[in-house]
């Protein structure tokens, strides 16, 4: 890596670009790093560093929206919300203690721009879904803005979507717009204690189907559970019972009567359920949000699944049969499938076979490799291979916006710039 | 409206066009090209611009859509697709040497999942038929447009479209799943499917508001929903649209966000109570239906914190739904909104501008200026939690210059919107409406970076053209880079 280009103004981002370009030498884009080592790696000279594009330019508690430039830190963020009873509504997961680094740590766009939700993601929508305009250089050096501010805005082609997803891709975000959430006033979680993977998702299934407004629903096998910090869940983990997690949130009575209900309309699958409060409901749902549970030993290889939510199981169940001593866990209602894959299969692909055939044998989706060594990665596919037709469209888009392929080269597939 | 000049070579070839399509799709009744039976397609909800088509192919197979849009790839012949024709922008607005492509016999649910919560229909089902389809066993499907017993989804889709409810449970692209989707070069991809989120470029997020310019869809997984347990609204009147609209900033700042909430000005009150006795405070200003729904607890709590919060911004009326029969009946004139402004209007123009929320008063009073300087009354039904304004001016079309005067009118409030930081348009879409207005919002260089995407799918500008973008710029020339390398060595940019 030659230099380290750090742009304090959008302007600047411009130079960067427009020097990259001119020289034809790729640029890797990095906020504060954090996710640096997700995807393949990458073909660059220089980095393009946005930490110094930091601050709040805008942020209107009654509107529901907070602009700011993309390189302003996530507890800056996360504070400036709080400190008005909001938060993001995607729940974006940290994933530095997962990634071997530190917890904290991160960027606006770096929440944004991959398009990871955490569990309240099955209720509240996808960073995608919050992002309501932009400002970006493309790869064609060029200063554009898309989107607006509103929370209804249908004029034009919704580029926000595409650079939701875009890994850095398409354009360098300088400035994002999200609609942000009321904190509800309290919340609850129920657990219910020893359901086999398959009656876990059942229960987390019909509760989604029912009148409690379940915010988040996960379920976690006996010996993740175990590793909790939350002590009824770790309790039951080390008992050799399973823990089926689901939260409500909203105003107190509300909280209470709704938990009360899902126990009650869950009772046949589950007679031993209990609940706990705010706090320690916050720290079980980070360890799911942040897939902490699996982050040792550090060199197992992490997988993160996206695919029909009732199917989770047998999905689940037909890898661990092809890669013994994978664990895992269930979020978004069984939707998606944590799984931790024993370091050793590193040597050969990684379990992207297995796993990707068991998601085609099973009703499809999704395979990412969130975690592993770098040799590992650049050998196998760490996103879903797309299909002829839609890698065919997603090329065009890609040199539409980046004709030379100057940002992020080879993060997503590998690639080649045109003759 | 100019639109492209039509092709004089495609006009001769009509009827070799009309023979093609029989070819492809040789089912009764799937091509037509008889002027009497072509003109129910002369227009769509924009009743103002009239075209016959060409000619209207009305597939039944994904594998027919395929072959109708390769020929027209092919052989440079322009198409349009369209649903049920409700488009409130001219999206489906035909073209003199254009194809209509219509989705009307795409009208089956093709499966409903409960367990997994998603419904596999195809586009021309209409949106309330997911709903009704699912009703008994306690579900239903968010969005719903005013216009949701006739529009169809795979319209829906297309113009992203919204309803009252998307306040709380979002727009048409927050609550889609999956989409079956025929590219101009005939190639049919599937995208999303039961799972969330799908890897690579959101192609179904940037297909979803495409209003038809980058291909077909064929086949829609929507979201669905649980019926909530209850749901019950407060009617509240006010003396000032400041006093409402503090009201609605008030609601949401403190951390509620209802199912619905509305607003509407006097004389939308007025026209609303002749046509349907809603029982709406006629002494009113402004008028706010606020919904709440969810958990009974929750509601009951929530009713009782959105009244008070009402009481003490001077609502001068303030009634809670006892009942569903009631809960409907403050519904009733805000959904017949439009038609009842229809009779005390000979017509009117409906707009659909979004503001930031705080700049509601702001607009109003442009407006009623506004309204002084044109001769032309204008009655205000509001998506108030969004921000997403329905001004509806009233006119005559048949006094010369009264259209004229209505569209010129309407211009002015979308570039007030703009100017206050919102924008053109909210769910109806930019279609032929207004097309034209783009550039107020975007500069070239933003339009240039949209085009880049109708470039990586419809390079040959077949589908829909003359709609969305007041120029279609040669997708070659658009590639072209433009840096100069002399702008080296860029001084001011921090090097380590
Ligand atoms: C009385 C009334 C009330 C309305 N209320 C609302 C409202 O509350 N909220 C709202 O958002 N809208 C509203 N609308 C506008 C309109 O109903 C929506 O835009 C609707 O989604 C259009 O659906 P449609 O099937 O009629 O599509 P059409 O009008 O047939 O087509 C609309 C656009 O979609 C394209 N298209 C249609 N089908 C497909 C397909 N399968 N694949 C690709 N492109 C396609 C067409 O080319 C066109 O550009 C209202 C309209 C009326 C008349």
């Amino acid at each position: 890596m030659s230099e380290t280009l750090k742009p304090a103004t959008a302007d600047q981002v411009v130079d960067a670009v427009a020097q990259a370009l001119a020289a034809g030498t790729p640029l890797e884009v990095v906020g504060q790093g954090s996710k640096r080592a997700i995807g393949r790696p990458m073909e660059a000279e220089s980095r393009l560093d946005l930490s110094k594009l930091t601050g709040i330019s805008l942020y209107e508690p009654a509107e529901l929206v907070l602009r700011a430039a993309a390189g302003t830190p996530r507890a800056e963020i996360e504070a400036a919300l709080a400190a008005e009873r909001q938060r993001l509504a995607f729940d974006p997961p940290d994933l530095g203690a997962l990634l071997g680094g530190p917890a904290g740590r991160g960027t606006l766009a770096g929440m944004v721009v991959p398009n990871l939700g955490g569990p309240r993601r099955l209720s509240a929508g996808a960073p995608r879904d919050h992002l309501l305009g932009y400002k970006a250089v493309s790869g064609r050096a060029e200063a554009y803005k898309a989107g607006g501010r509103v929370m209804k805005n249908v004029t034009g082609f919704d580029l926000c979507k595409l650079m939701a997803g875009s890994w850095g891709t398409l354009g360098v975000l300088t400035e994002l717009t999200l609609k942000v959430q009321p904190l509800p006033e309290t919340s609850r979680t129920v657990l219910l204690l020893g359901l086999t993977d398959g009656l876990g998702v059942r229960a987390l299934s019909r509760a989604m189907g029912g009148p409690h407004e379940v915010a988040a629903a996960a379920h976690l096998p006996a010996g993740v559970a175990a590793l909790s910090k939350v002590a009824a869940v770790a309790r039951a983990g080390a008992e050799g019972r399973a823990v089926t997690a689901l939260k409500v949130e909203g105003p107190g009575p509300s909280v209470a009567h709704r938990a009360g209900g899902l126990k009650t309309d869950l009772a046949d699958l589950s007679a031993d359920a209990e609940d706990i409060h705010d706090a320690q409901g916050a720290t079980l749902w980070q360890e799911i949000r942040d897939a902490t549970l699996l982050a040792e030993p550090a060199e197992g290889l992490i997988w993160r699944l996206s695919v029909t939510p009732m199917r989770g199981p047998e999905i689940a169940h037909a890898i661990v049969q092809r890669l013994p001593g994978t664990r895992g866990l269930y979020d978004w209602a069984g939707g998606l499938v944590w799984l931790a894959v024993p370091g050793d299969t590193a040597q050969g692909d990684g379990g992207a076979g297995p796993i990707r055939r068991a998601l085609a044998e099973h009703g499809g989706g999704h395979a990412l490799l969130l975690r592993g060594p770098e040799a590992l990665r650049a050998r196998v596919a760490v996103f879903q291979p797309e299909d002829r037709v839609t890698a065919a469209l997603s090329r065009r888009l890609r040199l539409g916006f980046d004709p030379r392929l100057i940002l992020n080269r080879g993060r997503l597939i590998a690639e080649q710039p045109e003759e | 409206m100019r639109m492209p000049e039509p092709d004089a070579t495609t006009l001769d070839r009509r009827l070799s066009v009309v023979h093609e399509l029989r070819r492809m799709v040789p089912e009764p009744g799937g091509v037509i090209h008889d002027p009497d039976e072509l003109a129910v397609y002369e227009c769509d909800g924009l009743t103002a611009y009239r075209q016959l088509p060409l000619v209207v192919v009305l597939p039944q197979t994904t594998r027919q859509v395929a072959q109708v849009l390769k020929y027209c790839h092919e052989t440079g012949v322009k198409v349009v697709p369209r649903g049920a024709g409700t488009s409130l922008s001219g999206g489906a607005l035909p073209l003199a040497d254009g194809i209509t492509l219509g989705l009307g016999k795409f009208n089956r649910i093709l499966e409903v999942d409960l367990e997994n919560r998603c419904a596999v229909v195809q586009p021309g089902v209409t949106n309330l038929a997911i709903s009704t389809a699912v009703a008994g066993q306690g579900f239903y499907y968010a969005p719903d447009p005013s216009s949701q017993i006739a529009c169809s989804i795979g319209g829906n889709v297309a113009e992203n479209s919204g309803g009252v409810h998307c306040l709380k449970y979002g727009l048409t692209t927050n609550n889609l799943l999956g989409l079956e989707f025929v590219t101009i070069e005939g190639e049919v991809i599937r995208l999303g499917g039961k799972h969330l989120d799908s890897p690579g470029y959101d192609l179904m997020g940037v297909i979803t508001g495409s209003e038809g310019l980058l291909g077909v869809v064929t086949e829609v997984t929507v979201r669905l929903l649980p019926t909530p347990a209850t749901a019950r609204a407060l009617l509240m009147g006010f003396e000032s649209s400041e006093a409402a609209g503090d009201t609605v900033t008030a609601i949401i700042a403190g951390g509620i966000i209802p199912a619905g909430l509305e607003m509407m000005d006097r004389p939308a009150i007025h026209a609303a109570e002749a046509f349907c006795h809603a029982g709406y405070p006629l002494d009113a200003e402004a008028l706010l239906i606020c919904e709440l729904d969810g958990p009974e607890a929750e509601v009951e709590h929530l009713i009782e914190q959105v009244a008070a919060i009402a009481r003490g911004k001077g609502a001068n009326s303030l009634r809670v739904s006892a009942d569903e029969a009631e809960r409907q009946a403050f519904w009733a004139g805000r959904k017949a909104a439009f038609p009842a402004v229809g009779r005390i209007s000979p017509d009117y123009y409906c707009m659909d501008g979004t503001i930031p929320r705080h700049q509601l008063p702001h607009v109003l009073g442009r407006m009623r200026q506004m309204s002084a300087e044109y001769g032309l009354d204008v009655a205000n039904v509001f998506h108030a939690g969004d921000g997403n304004l329905h001004p509806l001016i009233l006119f005559d079309a048949n006094r010369p210059g009264d259209l004229e005067k209505a569209e010129a009118f309407g211009a002015e409030i979308l570039k007030l919107c703009v100017e206050v930081g919102g924008v053109l348009t909210g769910e109806h879409g930019v279609g032929v409406e207004k097309r034209d207005l783009m550039p107020v919002m975007f500069e070239p260089v933003d339009l240039a970076h949209q085009q880049q995407v109708k470039c990586a799918f419809d390079p040959r500008h077949r589908l829909n053209p003359g709609k969305m973008f007041p120029e279609l710029h040669n997708c070659a020339e658009l590639g072209r880079l433009h840096v100069s390398g002399g702008r080296m060595p860029f001084p001011d940019l921090p090097r380590f």
